[in-house]
């Protein structure tokens, strides 16, 4: 099997995998990161999503070989060594933006991404529009869009190590 | 109101693991030595299954075993079964076919399991699954409910594929009232097919411990509880004992993940017969083919009315697809959840409802969120609405003419209403949506080539599910009480054991608001236990909005105890008589005096033991309750949905969405508001997106989120959603539940908007664009003839 490098939420690590494995199933089942998680088999819903060298992926459709070299993020690279919440962690919490989690790592993950593309200041059709790759089932979205207006919010006022996630 | 009491907005607790990727779901469990399993499914809606050859799978790499249905039969593996016994009109019981875990001698729908694959990885079983050979005479099959009588039979048991032919009421008296009616509005509609895809799929890991001859199954179960039976005592894989059933975070249910499927069952078997570790994760296609679906009714209704439009008589004949097997509470949604909420909000004098209850060649159907009440009330709001149109009245008049206005309120379809204000839901979500400046915004929307219209439904659900002796004379194989423990620990922090269990609801914050308010303890300090049959010793699950009204009744009752203890250590502790010890905002106090006493000052002399006489009370502070409820508790709302649509393309945009309900007392506003919003989406994805289409050779069309349209965020608004109060008398903090309103109020609203708008009536779900601008173009002949 061949060997595969790369840098997950700053830690270098290294594994042998098949070459048809997933980049979902090398964080998950090789390096245990169950945050990720896997909700569809077409990449659609979104619960996958990491970051690659700073852009949002689903990791359900992505080989973990093309990720040689890379650095990549996860839900639990997000909040700082300390243990204090990165702010859009924090503003899924406050405005109750998720009920069973499960979306809830995608969907964090797709927010930070939509900040970076979108800025800070996100309008509810923007945010609605750009979710189109992530699907939740309880919360109806509303409390969502929310948390990802006020987190967007909240990131711009904080310094540049709160402004993405990488 | 304390700041983490009862009422509060109380952020989650459970949050915190959720949104750092700590959660730990069925799939995120791993055991030492852990195999994979993969399912060889039927790709047929029915066949005779001639052979299977695993000789190939078995020869690949990795595989541990290749495992038959015939094997399954051949180690007496019990069948999955429903538990809830429907009696049909000519007094014979429901046909239930036997239901294998892996079919051994024929399959009866796409997707039906015929043997499994165990291997060392996921991938290396899924490549052996491919190299059993099934040899299948492909047999005529049906999925449409309407032509089931007619089309080939599917089991033994059940001719003209009819489980029961069931009815509720009085049909003479409706008759009667029929024929006396001044008008009577009929409908002819279909209740489309869903498929619940709670965004985790299902999981199933079964371990078996020889030396104990003990079986573990972590499961993403609604009721752990109950699968542990059923896979005891009817399935017999091993007895309660020596089975212990895991369900952890579990990622959405909505009713799919209370029932027993056939892959834990077959994790269970294989696990003691390879004696590792099997886990089954599921594919999304294969929650498609095997999650039960929900609703797929076809009705004839019809509403009576008089010249004033005071409803005098409805009646309905349904027909109810359960699909090719009976799932596990699969009997009771068509009828005791269903057409016992044919009255509505309203007082309407005589009801009869007939439902037949089909088997197809299709996935099984059971509850999903809402489950039959969704149903009832978009007929009920559905007829109510049209008859308003038909009669001239306004639609908000005639309902106010018939709410229901005393309570309780005995039904002519069971249900005994105890508490309601329907006028002020109502008239609090006209004020809401704005329906008085309704007209000015239609004209606005004309000017700009689009049409709107405003859908009203005031519904009711009966949930709080339910009173044992009552369900049990209905024909419910269990009792839908639920238990709670409240173990107080010697430094005074908390844990509560639930039966129920929570899958997004935040019980781990709400049953802590209870205990934090009665205990007068920081919320912090408060654990909530649930999903495990080696800790909670029994309870009953969450479904039917049912864990505020039952749950929480239960864990009130063991607070009660708790009190009641803890006074009596105290009446030691402060050497005073037991009468004259109070209890308030943790502390306890000698009325009369200034001795007292903290909370955690008694619950440590409760262990310690040192002042306690052994004769009058024994050491510890622990206590525990089960609370079976009075009634049923009655949700019910108005729900105001306002609609564009362009004629040019039938598109339909929710420009604004109102909800008030009434949910009796509300823990925590916030989760309950978050359950609304849910269930409004689901009800609308009911109403314009969702749909599970099978082909005429059974082929599920709609079998993955490409083809089966879940609602994204853009297209749903946002909501605006209030409450109004009547406390549930039937429950010590009167609680009436809130998670299905939204699914239940919603399809109907939505429906009734869009007729409104594009002025026919003649309308179907999934309402979409399609379907929407195919029912203008067949109304505009019509309308021309009309002008002309």
């Amino acid at each position: 099997m061949p060997a595969v490098s790369m840098t997950v939420n700053g830690k270098a690590v290294t594994g042998d995998v098949e070459a048809r494995t997933l980049l979902v199933q090398f964080l998950r089942e090789t390096l245990r990161l169950t945050g990720t998680h896997v909700g569809c088999d077409t990449s659609q819903c979104g619960a996958c999503v990491v970051h690659i060298d700073g852009i949002a992926a689903k990791a359900c459709t992505t080989l973990a070989l093309q990720c040689e070299g890379g650095k990549i993020t996860t839900i639990e690279g997000l909040a700082e060594p300390g243990g204090s919440l990165h702010p859009m962690q924090e503003a899924f919490r406050e405005n109750h933006g998720l009920q069973c989690g499960y979306c809830t790592p995608g969907m964090i993950m797709a927010a930070l991404d939509i900040v970076r593309r979108k800025g800070n200041d996100l309008d509810e059709h923007t945010i609605r529009a750009q979710l189109d790759g992530n699907i939740c089932r309880c919360t109806g979205y509303h409390n969502i869009v929310k948390a990802i207006a006020a987190g967007a919010k909240t990131m711009g006022k904080g310094g540049p190590t709160r402004q993405a996630a990488e | 109101m304390s700041a983490t009491g009862i009422g509060a907005a109380v952020r989650r607790k459970e949050d915190i693991r959720f949104i750092t990727g700590k959660g730990q779901y069925t799939d995120d469990v791993t055991r030492p030595g852990e195999t994979r399993a993969v399912f060889v499914r039927s790709p047929h809606a029915r066949a005779k299954i001639k052979s299977i050859d695993t000789s190939a799978a078995k020869k690949m790499p990795g595989v541990v075993a290749v495992l038959t249905g015939a094997e399954l039969a051949a180690d007496k593996v019990g069948n999955l079964i429903c538990g809830w016994m429907i009696t049909s009109k000519d007094g014979s019981p429901m046909k239930m076919a036997p239901h294998p875990a892996l079919a051994a001698e024929t399959v009866n729908h796409v997707g039906d399991a015929v043997a499994v694959v165990i291997a060392e990885t996921q991938a290396q079983a899924r490549d052996a699954a491919e190299k059993v050979k099934v040899d299948y005479q492909v047999l005529p099959s049906v999925t449409d409910a309407a032509k089931a009588k007619s089309g080939p039979q599917i089991h033994e048991v059940a001719p003209k594929n009819t489980i029961y032919e069931w009815a509720l009421g009085d049909a003479k008296a409706v008759d009667a009232a029929f024929a006396a009616a001044k008008h009577v509005t009929k409908l002819d509609i279909v209740n489309n097919r869903l498929i619940p895809n709670a965004i985790e799929p299902r999981v199933a890991l079964a371990e078996y411990d020889s030396g104990n001859d003990a079986l573990t199954l972590w499961n993403t179960s609604q009721n752990p509880h109950v699968a542990r039976l059923v896979i005891s005592a009817f399935v017999g894989i091993a007895p309660e004992h020596k089975l212990r059933v895991i369900a952890p975070d579990v990622g959405g249910g909505f009713g799919s993940k209370i029932f027993i499927y056939p892959e834990e069952v077959v994790c269970l078997w294989a696990a003691r017969k390879v004696n590792r570790p099997v886990k089954w994760t599921a594919e999304r296609s294969e929650s498609f083919l095997t999650d039960a679906h929900g609703r797929d009714h076809v009705t004839h209704a019809e509403l009576a009315l008089d010249e004033n439009g005071k409803m005098l008589a409805l009646r309905a004949h349904t027909i109810a697809n359960l699909g090719a097997y009976m799932s596990t509470f699969s009997s009771c949604v068509p009828t005791y959840l269903y057409a016992t909420l044919m009255s509505g909000q309203y007082a309407i004098p005589q009801i009869y409802c007939e439902v037949d209850a089909v088997y197809t060649n299709t996935v099984p159907v059971d509850a999903l969120r809402g489950a039959g009440r969704p149903e009832a009330t978009f007929v009920v709001e559905r007829l109510v609405e049209v008859a308003a149109r038909q009669m001239g009245i306004e639609p908000t008049e005639l309902r106010k003419r018939n709410f229901v206005k005393s309570f309780p309120h005995q039904t002519p379809v069971i249900m005994a209403y105890d508490a309601g204000d329907y006028h002020a839901s109502l008239k609090k979500a006209l004020e809401l949506a704005d329906v008085k400046g309704f007209n000015k915004r239609k004209r606005e929307s004309v000017r700009h080539g689009k049409l709107r219209g405003l859908g009203f439904s005031t519904y009711i659900e009966a949930c709080g599910i339910a009173p044992s002796q009552a369900v049990g004379s209905l024909g419910c194989g269990v009792g839908l009480w639920e238990s709670a423990e409240v173990r107080v620990n010697p430094t005074g922090s908390v844990e509560v054991l639930t039966g129920c269990h929570a899958h997004g609801q935040g019980h781990e914050t709400t049953f802590a608001q209870v205990v934090s308010e009665r205990l007068g303890i920081p919320i912090e300090n408060i654990a909530i236990v649930h999903g495990d049959t080696d800790k909670v010793q029994f309870g009953m699950g969450t479904y039917g909005s049912r864990s505020g009204a039952v749950g929480i009744s239960a864990l009130v009752k063991a607070l009660d105890k708790v009190e009641a203890k803890a006074k009596k250590v105290a009446s030691h502790v402060l050497e005073a008589a037991e009468a004259d010890i109070e209890f308030k905002d943790g502390k306890f106090t000698v009325a009369g005096t200034d001795k007292s006493a903290a909370w955690g000052d008694i619950t440590l002399q409760a262990y310690v033991a040192h002042k306690l006489p052994w004769q009058d009370v024994e050491p510890g502070l622990s206590e525990g309750a089960f609370y079976d409820p009075a009634n049923f508790t009655f949700p019910a709302g108005c729900h105001i949905c306002e609609v564009e649509v362009d004629a040019e393309t039938g598109k339909t945009e929710i420009v604004n969405w109102t909800a008030v309900d009434d949910f009796g007392t509300v823990i925590n506003p916030m989760i309950v508001e978050g359950q609304v919003h849910g269930g409004v989406a689901h009800g609308i994805g009911q109403a314009l997106l969702e749909h599970a289409v099978y082909d005429k050779d059974g082929q599920l069309v709609a079998g993955s989120y490409m083809d089966y349209a879940m609602p994204h965020a853009h297209d749903l608004p946002s909501f605006k959603v209030e409450t109004t109060e009547t406390k549930s008398p039937s429950n010590p903090l009167g609680i009436k539940g809130c998670g299905e309103a939204g699914a239940i109020a919603s399809p109907a609203a939505v429906i009734n908007a869009i007729t409104d708008a594009i002025g026919t009536e003649e309308l179907t779900m999934p309402a979409t664009a399609n379907v929407v601008w195919s029912a203008i173009q067949r109304a505009q002949p019509a309308r021309q003839a009309a002008a002309e």
